[in-house]
């Protein structure tokens, strides 16, 4: 009854759905149809398909492993800057890939912080180049995520259980067997999957820290195909290749807990009880010392080096820097006008025909940008120059990566409003545009700025199919940076850095913070 | 008059039946048990809920089809009977205009009904900043200006103290009686029936039977409202 009151959403949604449909799978189909047989496959490109498997089935083993230990102090620990912690753990999603990649360089690179401590007692410095340099990068990324997953298994486990735990005189070794095992049987395999998903489309990090016939990832070989070589067929059949990779990761992470946002619900903590042992103690304190320096250290970095020579910046990195700003934004109107009414049309949908909409929303999670890239560049090189279209292309290709975070952050506020106000909407004949103004718009002010800036921080610090397009007249800020790093202009590169990091956190900050002030509840 | 004709809903393994009238201009309690379906044959007249089969008409025009929003009819609900985010006086003139689009006679209305339900002073107030009982007087600010000849109480007032309830009911009856409204409210107090309602509807056991004169029915209750009292 309710869905033939609201035809709200109807037409745009479907319009929405099919953008989204042709862009995927239109350039998927662009690219199958370009490759001309995966059969080509050469050794290097079989080298580069192993290597992807292996450094993020190793990204993703080492994120949760050290993820596990951290969830548990952050759970039962309650310390000052708890908070901030597992603020921060969020940072990553949001954090340009370029400026964590030369943060990691200024702590373990062959100059860095370690390889000066290492030889202070007379050891070589450290050769961050190579497979531990992607791990390390990916660590970096995934570890936080590990361990926000983790940590929300843990706090979801029921307050009255742990009090029970302590009646009964649990150690905390059967508190573990009892309660905590049974919760990361539940929720270690979706945090594997999902980071090995993510790292298996990885091209900044790779691009930075890999290379070469040992350290290539798919994406990468698609990048080389297509830059290096002018080999479009070549391009096409590693597409291809990295579209099944995502696909496989995606099929097994389908229906297992993505990253659902950041900042939301890991406050609210249960006592726990016969913790207060000393060596626990130490052991906690530890871990989350350790885990505050791994994290802090790399940004801290990029403040100290870039702070000089921030206000000296090339006249290139400003213009790159307004080019980002631009895109940036023009991708968050972007996800906005594809997510809202996609948004819609879900929330009216019953049965098979929302699970197919659904579905075309998170379909971009599997397709990575270098396929989405592949496949525009194929579809628009009979028309236009594809170079000269590089900035709007790089804005819908990562307005559609940021897709199904954004539909992950409206859809349960725009269900909540229903389930509060539909009805009364109902009875007052508030349809169509009158309710969009009127109610659903006022009522996810909150989620539709924090998925406004969250598009807007991704496609800011995006360096994936930029870096197919962008001729240097058209570099955004992280292109640019990536240059001045493989120039060795590492002052610029630093201050460059942190321009783009501030730009980033300022773009998510105002955002957010707009879609927050003044919202009534 | 309100016709429920052989009307049967079934929800989840829940059935419930109504076949009866409700002429204009009456006020009815829709009495019972807590689960009986009171509410459901509610959202059933306000057309929430799809009947399973049977008609509601209207002055013997069919509205089992009709939008909620076009039914004739105000509905006001336990709760979240106010947008959060919208001012008072926006609650208000959703009542006139659902796209809020105002010419100066309505905002003129919207004033005069506040002052009818004594808040004149707080149209340029949010919800939030409201009490309980100030919240219902806003919904009934609006029920006024909709104007529709039937209106449907859900309860809005069960959370209210019992003087304020007492207030509330008066205020009905007040800006009811004048425009000879039809007004349903569901209610498990039998009190509320005896001080309200001239007929009642009792719903019991999967069915709503047809409206008694209020004091006939609580002078020889039947065994199914026997079992409720007692």
């Amino acid at each position: 009854m309710a869905d033939r009151a609201q035809p709200l959403g109807l037409w745009s949604g479907l319009f929405a759905t099919a953008l989204v449909l042709a862009v995927t799978l239109g350039t998927l189909g662009a690219v199958a149809f370009r490759a001309e047989g995966v059969l080509r496959l050469q050794p290097s490109d079989w080298a580069a398909i192993r290597f992807t498997v292996v450094q993020a089935a190793l990204s993703a083993l080492i994120s949760v492993a050290l993820a596990i230990p951290l969830a548990r102090a952050l759970a039962r620990r309650r310390f000052a800057g708890r908070r901030v912690l597992v603020t921060l753990l969020g940072a990553p999603f949001i954090l340009p890939v370029i400026v964590a990649v030369l943060g990691l360089l200024a702590v373990f690179g062959r100059n860095g912080l370690v390889s000066v401590a290492l030889g202070w007692i007379g050891l070589g410095p450290v050769q961050i180049y190579g497979l531990h340099g992607v791990v390390l990068a990916h660590v970096f990324f995934n570890m936080p995520l590990a361990t926000r997953l983790i940590l929300q298994g843990w706090l979801a486990i029921p307050a009255e259980r742990l009090r029970l735990g302590a009646s009964l005189g649990f150690t905390p070794r059967d508190m573990f067997r009892t309660l905590e095992l049974p919760m990361l049987r539940a929720t270690v395999p979706g945090a594997l999957v999902v980071i090995f998903l993510i790292c298996t489309s990885s091209f900044a990090v790779a691009l930075a820290l890999g290379g070469g016939p040992r350290a290539t990832t798919v994406e990468l070989a698609i990048y080389q195909a297509f830059r290096f070589d002018f080999d479009l067929s070549k391009a096409a059949a590693l597409a291809l290749v990295q579209f099944a990779i995502g696909a496989t990761a995606a099929a097994l992470a389908y229906r297992i807990a993505l990253p659902s946002g950041i900042g939301s619900g890991l406050d609210r903590q249960p006592r726990h009880w016969g913790i207060g042992h000393w060596a626990l103690r130490v052991q906690d304190g530890v871990v989350i010392l350790f885990a505050a320096a791994f994290l802090l250290t790399p940004l801290l970095m990029i403040v100290l080096k870039g702070a000089p020579g921030l206000f000296s910046l090339p006249q290139s990195v400003l213009l790159a820097a307004m080019r980002s700003v631009l895109v940036a934004l023009a991708s968050a109107i972007l996800t906005l006008l594809v997510a809202l009414p996609m948004a819609l049309l879900i929330q009216r949908s019953r049965g098979a025909a929302r699970g197919l909409i659904e579905t075309a929303g998170y379909l971009t999670i599997s397709a990575s940008p270098l396929v989405l890239g592949t496949g525009l560049f194929i579809l628009i090189f009979p028309f236009a120059d594809p170079f000269l279209l590089a900035l709007p292309v790089t804005a819908l290709v990562n307005a559609l990566m940021a897709l199904p975070f954004v539909l992950r952050a409206i859809l349960p506020a725009l269900r909540d409003t229903e389930a509060d106000f539909g009805r009364l909407a109902d009875s007052l004949a508030l349809t169509g545009m009158a309710r969009l103004r009127l109610l659903i718009l006022p009522r996810l002010r909150r989620p539709l700025g924090f998925a406004a800036g969250l598009s807007a921080a991704l496609s800011m610090g995006d360096l994936g199919v930029v870096a197919l397009f962008a001729d240097p007249a058209r570099a955004t800020l992280p292109l640019q940076l990536y240059r001045l790093m493989a120039a060795y202009r590492m002052d610029d590169a630093a201050a460059a850095a942190l321009l783009l990091l501030a730009a980033s956190l300022a773009l998510f900050w105002l955002f957010d913070r707009g879609g927050r002030m003044h919202a009534d509840t | 008059m309100l016709t429920l004709d052989k009307l049967q809903i079934d929800q989840s393994g829940f059935r419930l039946t109504a076949d009866l009238n409700v002429a204009t201009g009456a006020r009815v309690a829709v009495l019972g048990p807590s689960g009986a379906g009171k509410s459901t044959l509610l959202a059933c007249i306000a057309g929430f809920l799809a009947p399973t089969s049977g008609r509601v008409l209207w002055n013997e025009t069919d509205i089992t089809a009709t939008d909620p929003g076009k039914r004739p009819l105000s509905i006001v609900f336990q709760d979240n009977n106010l947008f959060p985010h919208l001012s008072v006086a926006q609650n208000v003139a959703l009542g006139i205009s659902p796209a809020l689009k105002l010419r100066p006679e309505d905002r003129a209305r919207v004033d005069a009904s506040l002052s009818r339900v004594g808040l004149a002073d707080l149209a340029n107030r949010k919800p939030g900043a409201l009490s309980g009982g100030q919240q219902s007087r806003v919904a009934l600010a609006r029920v006024l200006l909709r104007d529709k000849p039937l209106l449907l109480l859900d309860e809005p007032f069960a959370a209210l103290g019992p003087s304020l309830k007492a207030d509330m009911l008066d205020l009905v009856q007040d800006i009811t009686a004048g425009a000879g409204t039809t007004v349903l409210m569901v209610t498990h107090d039998p009190r509320d029936a005896q001080r309200f309602a001239e007929q009642t509807i009792l719903v019991a056991n999967g069915v709503a039977a047809p409206p008694v004169a209020t004091p006939d029915l609580f002078a020889d209750p039947p065994a199914a409202l026997r079992d409720y009292l007692e």
